[in-house]
């Protein structure tokens, strides 16, 4: 242990530990603007410095180690000039377009400078130049709003291992791009929004595609019909001032209708038949000798991902689409002709805790139905500020639920939100339709929880050990992708999903984001999984009903037609 | 070996070889061939002589005559009358020859002449030939190490010596061997930092241009002190001639056995690697330095851990520069005492300078610590040209100090010059006359600044373009009278608040400006119209 003194306060912090951690302890509070727990602590903002006696200079105490008998000031005069003068500094570089920022009301320099009591900028003259890249379907950056805290370039480049954009220029010129300025939208970038999720300002944020939801909503041509995948629910509370992992299912129903939307369906259903397509996509590949290990497709941002850095493993992947894409072509087959509706009428707006989603409802593949399949994805963000512009009272909507037939669904589905989620869900089904038996303990711990990569081993009688990994973000997908590439990999099924958590902290998702909101979120969905009467996909009575009167059988014609897709080998570049 | 009458010494550095050199070179063989000469006359190739923005400069000895500005066309004339008639060439000749001697003034004011210690060889053997070095008493000093000293005597050695880092930041040599050495990761690593990026320094390229060796033998030395296996030389990408005499360099010396394993039949092995840096300032830190080895983008690292403790792929790391390193041989051979002789209590040794500007002579000169930069520019510097008046200089690069004419009678020296809030830095001294404009003089540092700021933390990425602007404003007589303030103070929090030694260092050239030349600088606020 180490003893140092903090603004008089004697503190005693592990070995290792920061100044900014040691006075975390003490409740001392340092304002920090480019450190985030979790991801980086690089001292570039000099917004946390302090003063260190003995020190000729002020440090940052985000990098700063702690040390035996060190004595420091967090509040002096020189302090707080320093740390006035770094924000105001940024300030002098920045757009100061707060009114009507895409982050107004939830951005960290907004926040700072109202903490540190910034009423004036000295500094004038020349700003850096700042070019807008919308090219994307997913992801707008702008970056004369960028303040070069580098969170994002870490987030793309240690944890995604994906490298999309880093820092070019020099000094004043310094921006974060692609290499050769090139736009997102023509680069190996996987669109899974996590940059978005890090930016403390409005520099990376979803496209959005709230004025053209709106316009459908206004139409009165258009049956528009909403789904909302499992981890929305998770988290939409939270922009709304509940605390994170508080599941606002019934509130968000009834503020969709109040939006105008026509039919309110839930991901969740098209997950249940993710289930039952995967689970006998991967007994049938075990029994025939297919390719393995079988991976999961739910993630756009994953495939996005083996499509530019593995296209030699895309036979691993399961042809099944993702379920809100599987929803979307259903809606206007199978529903569209149940309800008496033409499709070319409908419109289907998929909320999602994700920003990859919005390119993959424009992949060409995702026409299936005849039509496009999903016409928009909005982020969880993107809703909330919809309830919000419509004047919604979220806090005091009474609940509603879902509309029929596409909104029964299971525990195994809502569990899909989470990291192990789909792989859980499948080894329920997979188990017992091998088997034929009832799975007594439905709930797949060791594939749960935040480790980077686990692995299972599952009994399962008639076929023997089978053997499943789970990796989040595309580090640790990355790694696993090595090991299938070097035959270390003698897993039977994989599943992958390209955030950190999974979707439950999508690139979509309410900010901020960290490990424990992560953990919350998670446990908001185990917690519904365990309430519900069905746990096992198979067992969803809608599910059954879709098969009979129009699927057929899982992998059927029907299925392979409307559920199946396929992947397109991209460049590395 | 045949026995010549005459020796012609001719500069090949880069300075020369932009001017013609080779060419000259060339044309002086041929004609010395061509007037029957050839046997009695050997044409030698050296490093920088000491001169520079001279054109091509060759030297005649026995006598010892300098010629500058020589082009192939003069080549004829000069074989034929110096080397043929023994009548020196007047109009190509150097009016006074360049000081290649370390002067110390005596307590009665007499000159003595010294013999350099860093520059011993520069200028005189041929850089690019092995066996010159070694007939210069080159690796003798690796070979006593290896043979006759622990490497804990070799620190010991260099601690006593009192030599200190003559990068700029002057810290004990000796003692950061000492860490290194302690750290207890048995893989370690040399750097030696020729990422020379001050602008108008380039001593460390003429060292590495004209005695390479010495520079091996210096890493050598401290590979075998510290306990290190592998050393880098992180050369900056433009010095193309410094890379390709390195590179031969060690070629040669592991054709000789001093580089590779077991040198010299010891347990001590050593290799040398070369590595160009891509052209950024900061790279000069040595923590970006590191950063940039590695592959990454040149941003410094956090501090501490220190180099020593954790540098190059995390391993402890000594990172000296061209100049520390290039002493260490003399040190070794010579002994502390020896090197103590030189410079003053405390700061012994030598310093290499690059001296360019308003004066008679520019070029590469070295000095004994404590040496007054009116000795500096009167005796080596031959003066302020065309007999004007001395104005200012700016000593230690664009990170340096402004220094106005009752700076001539100080000693220079890292521990003196900090009493003056002045530092020696990279030891490049630019003089004024008094015709400069100081304003634009720190125009022109502030703009290196932004243009050089490496972009990591906010204070020196902004702040650099927040006193561009002001001193842009300045140099268009349209400044404001507070702007001289704002420069101040503005370049103060820098130093407070900037991540790395870049953005800390503008203050000194701003207050040091201000200090000085505070009236002519108020002259370039508009005047209201009256």
């Amino acid at each position: 242990m180490i003893n140092l003194t903090i603004n008089g306060h004697n503190i005693q912090v592990e070995e290792g530990a920061t100044i900014l951690e040691a006075a975390l302890k003490a409740d001392i509070h340092i304002p920090t603007l480019c450190y985030l727990p979790e991801v980086q602590a690089i001292g570039a903002c000099r917004v946390c410095l302090v003063e260190i006696e003995g020190n000729r200079n002020l440090q940052a105490a985000c990098v700063f180690p702690a040390s035996e008998g060190l004595v420091v000031h967090t509040n002096s005069e020189r302090v707080r000039a320093a740390r006035k003068f770094s924000v105001e500094m940024l300030l002098s570089n920045h757009p100061m377009e707060c009114l009507t920022c895409a982050r107004n009301l939830n951005c960290e320099l907004q926040k700072i400078a109202e903490e540190l009591g910034i009423r004036e900028v000295r500094f004038t003259g020349e700003k850096s130049e700042g070019h807008i890249d919308d090219f994307s379907p997913s992801i707008r950056r702008d970056q004369s709003k960028c303040i070069l805290c580098r969170r994002c370039v870490t987030v793309c480049q240690e944890i995604q291992s994906v490298s999309a954009i880093f820092a070019q220029g020099r000094g004043f010129e310094t921006r974060i791009e692609p290499a050769f300025d090139a736009s997102l939208n023509d680069i190996a970038c996987t669109f899974c929004g996590q940059c978005s999720l890090v930016c403390p300002v409005g520099a990376i944020t979803e496209k959005e595609d709230i004025d053209e939801v709106w316009a459908a909503l206004a139409d009165p041509t258009k049956i528009v019909i909403v789904q909302d995948a499992p981890a929305v629910r998770a988290a939409l509370g939270e922009e709304f001032g509940y605390p994170p992992g508080t599941l606002v299912t019934g509130k968000m129903l009834a503020a969709v209708r109040r939006l105008g939307f026509d039919r309110v369906f839930d991901t969740n259903f098209a997950a249940d038949l993710t289930i039952m397509e995967e689970g006998n996509e991967l007994l049938k590949r075990v029994g025939e000798g297919g390719v393995l290990p079988l991976i999961t497709s739910c993630s756009p941002g994953w495939i996005k991902f083996i499509e530019h850095f593995y296209p030699e493993l895309l036979p691993h992947l399961s042809t099944c689409k993702s379920p809100h894409q599987m929803l979307g072509a259903l809606v206007k087959t199978y529903y569209a002709e149940k309800a008496g509706i033409n499709p070319k009428d409908m419109v289907v707006v998929s909320v999602m805790p994700c920003t990859a989603k919005k390119f993959e409802c424009n992949r060409p593949e995702m026409n299936d139905s005849g039509y496009k399949d999903v016409d928009y994805v909005l982020t969880t963000r993107e809703l909330a500020k919809m309830i919000r512009q419509a004047g919604i009272d979220f806090r005091n909507l009474e609940d509603e639920t879902y509309d029929d037939p596409l909104g029964e669904y299971t525990g195994a589905a809502t569990i899909f939100g989470a990291t192990g989620g789909v792989m859980e869900a499948a080894l329920r089904t997979a188990y017992e339709v091998a088997t034929g038996k009832t799975l007594e303990n439905v709930e797949f711990t060791a594939v749960r929880g935040l480790e980077g990569i686990k692995e299972a081993i599952v009994p399962v009688e008639g076929i023997g050990e089978v053997k499943v990994a789970v990796a989040h973000g595309l580090g640790n997908a990355r790694k696993l992708m090595e090991k299938i590439k070097d035959g270390t990999a003698n897993y039977h099924f994989i599943e992958i999903m390209a955030c950190p958590g999974g979707c439950v902290s999508g690139g979509g998702q309410p900010i901020p984001v960290n490990n424990e909101i992560r953990r919350l979120r998670a446990k908001a969905l185990y917690q519904e999984d365990r309430s519900l009467k069905y746990r096992k996909s198979h067992e969803n009575p809608s599910i059954k009903r879709i098969y009979e009167e129009f699927l057929g059988t899982p992998l059927g014609e029907q299925s392979h037609h409307l559920l199946h897709t396929k992947y397109t080998a991209r460049s590395r570049f | 070996m045949n026995m010549v009458r005459s020796h012609v010494l001719i500069s090949i550095d880069a300075g020369t070889i932009m001017a013609g050199a080779r060419a000259v070179e060339e044309a002086l063989v041929k004609e010395i061939a061509s007037q029957g000469l050839a046997e009695e006359i050997a044409v030698l190739e050296t490093g920088s002589i000491g001169i520079t923005g001279r054109g091509v400069v060759v030297v005649v000895y026995p006598e010892g005559i300098y010629y500058a500005g020589v082009t192939p066309n003069d080549v004829p004339e000069l074989v034929e009358e110096h080397l043929l008639k023994g009548r020196p060439l007047k109009r190509l000749m150097l009016a006074e020859a360049p000081k290649r001697y370390v002067i110390k003034r005596e307590k009665t004011g007499l000159l003595k002449e010294q013999p350099r210690v860093v520059l011993r060889n520069s200028g005189i053997i041929n850089p690019e030939s092995i066996d010159e070095y070694i007939a210069a008493q080159g690796y003798e000093a690796i070979a006593k190490a290896l043979t006759s000293m622990t490497p804990e005597e070799v620190i010991s050695e260099v601690k006593s010596s009192g030599l200190s880092g003559r990068g700029g930041a002057s810290f004990p040599t000796g003692l950061k061997w000492e860490f290194a050495r302690k750290a207890p990761d048995p893989e370690k690593y040399i750097i030696c930092n020729a990422d020379e990026g001050e602008p108008g320094t380039f001593k460390d390229r003429l060292i590495l241009e004209g005695d390479p060796h010495k520079l091996i033998e210096g890493m050598l030395i401290a590979g075998y002190a510290v306990g290190a296996q592998k050393g880098f030389v992180y050369i900056r990408g433009e010095y193309t001639l410094s890379t390709e005499r390195m590179e031969k360099a060690i070629t040669e010396a592991k054709a000789y056995g001093l580089l590779g394993a077991h040198i010299l039949d010891s347990d001590f092995s050593f290799d040398i690697f070369i590595m160009k840096g891509a052209g950024a300032y900061v790279c000069g830190e040595e923590t970006a330095l590191i950063e940039s080895l590695e592959g990454r983008r040149g941003h410094p690292r956090n501090k501490p851990p220190y180099p020593v403790t954790e540098g190059l792929w995390g391993k402890p790391t000594i990172v000296n520069n061209v100049e520390t390193l290039a002493n260490i041989p003399e040190i070794i051979k010579n002994g502390a005492t020896w090197f103590k002789a030189y410079g003053t209590e405390k700061c012994p040794g030598t310093k290499v300078y690059t001296i360019l500007g308003h004066v008679a002579t520019p070029g590469l000169i070295e000095t004994e610590m404590g040496t007054t930069l009116r000795d500096i520019i009167y005796e080596y510097g031959g003066g302020i040209k065309e007999g004007k008046k001395f104005k200012g200089a700016l000593v230690g690069g664009a990170a340096g100090a402004f220094l106005g004419p009752d700076m001539l009678d100080v000693q220079m020296d890292f521990v003196n010059l900090k009493e003056y809030a002045a530092v020696l830095g990279s030891g490049a001294i630019l003089v004024m006359n008094e015709d400069a404009s100081i304003v634009e003089m720190l125009k022109s540092v502030l703009h290196f600044f932004k243009h050089e700021s490496c972009g990591h933390c906010v204070p020196c990425r902004l702040g650099t373009a927040q006193l561009v602007e002001i001193v842009d404003r300045l140099a268009a007589h349209e400044g404001k009278k507070e702007d001289l303030d704002k420069l101040l103070k503005i370049s103060k929090v820098m130093r407070d608040t900037s991540f790395c030694p870049l953005g800390q260092s503008l203050y000194l050239p701003i207050s040091s400006a201000l200090k000085y030349f505070k009236d002519e600088i108020l002259s370039h606020v508009k005047q209201a119209a009256s």
